[in-house]
């Protein structure tokens, strides 16, 4: 398992956590950068993600869709807040329209990921804050093929507390 | 834990002291589903299935609302969430990623070319 280390901070909802990997920063940069390999990454199998628009240059706008087991679509966007090439960005992560136009009332999360040498590899870290629980709640909700898992174990934890 | 919480304890032990109403809320915590279909899933009546949904939906356990003739409920997921739970939600999320990241990095790790052909992503070099 890559993961080396996580920590989540209740009172600021935000999950901090990281990773080492066998490749050099500059791999872990193009993976970031080639909208094709992004998207093989950011959705699980059974959500699929897909980049329409991609460029990791501050300011810049990328969208995606997210494609559930029954073909509904999800829309996002990543507002590309900060970059520091190769070493890592800065970018809100929110929900969009069939138009790409940003939810209004629709959570946004404010990412970060740097990546360091670590021996020959790489070592990344992420670092993804939300607003308020109920924005958190929201994104966990929507189409989050893990999280529905997790909500699911969680009920069952639940029923195991009261038999 | 005040006479609101224990009130509110009640209701949720109760709601969830069925196994048809737990597998109900099992169903719409994944998605929601209509009344109707969470009805062919039972061997009872709709009205008794519909009666299962209403004391779910009296314990906050899940919301409803209406689309054209259909009853849509969802699992309140609220009601069994914490903010640690919901970070260890993202937590899944951020590791599935980290997995996905690190098998495509096992499988060209110096390359430096962009992925070009999208429609064939097992094909190598």
């Amino acid at each position: 398992m890559p993961v080396i280390d996580i920590s989540k901070d209740i009172d600021t909802r935000t999950l901090t956590i990281t990773a080492e990997f066998a490749a050099p920063v500059q791999r872990l940069w193009d993976l970031y950068a080639d909208p094709r390999q992004l998207e093989r990454v950011w959705g699980p199998p059974t959500y699929p993600a897909t980049f329409v628009d991609h460029a990791l240059t501050p300011g810049s706008r990328s969208t995606y869709y997210m494609t559930s087991p029954e073909g509904e679509r999800f829309y996002g966007f990543w507002e590309i807040t900060s970059v520091t090439e190769p070493t890592g960005f800065a970018f809100d992560d929110g929900f969009a329209d069939a138009d790409f136009a940003p939810q209004p009332g629709m959570p946004v999360s404010g990412n970060a990921v740097v990546f360091e040498p670590a021996g020959d590899g790489t070592r990344a870290t992420w670092t993804s804050r939300y607003a308020t629980a109920e924005d958190m709640r929201k994104v966990l909700d929507m189409g989050m093929e893990e999280g529905a898992r997790e909500a699911m174990g969680q009920i069952d934890d639940l029923l195991a507390e009261i038999a | 834990m005040d006479t609101t919480d224990e009130d509110r304890a009640d209701a949720l032990f109760h709601a969830l002291s069925d196994r048809t109403r737990r597998d109900i809320m099992r169903r719409v915590l994944a998605g929601e589903h209509s009344v109707s279909s969470l009805a062919a899933s039972y061997d009872m009546s709709f009205a008794a299935v519909q009666k299962h949904v209403a004391v779910l939906e009296r314990a906050g356990l899940l919301s409803k609302r209406r689309s054209g003739r259909e009853q849509l409920a969802t699992g309140e997921v609220d009601a069994v969430r914490s903010v640690a739970s919901m970070l260890d939600e993202l937590e899944a999320v951020w590791r599935g990623r980290i997995d996905r990241i690190d098998e495509l990095l096992a499988r060209s790790p110096t390359r430096l070319t962009r992925f070009t052909d999208s429609s064939s992503p097992d094909k190598e070099t």
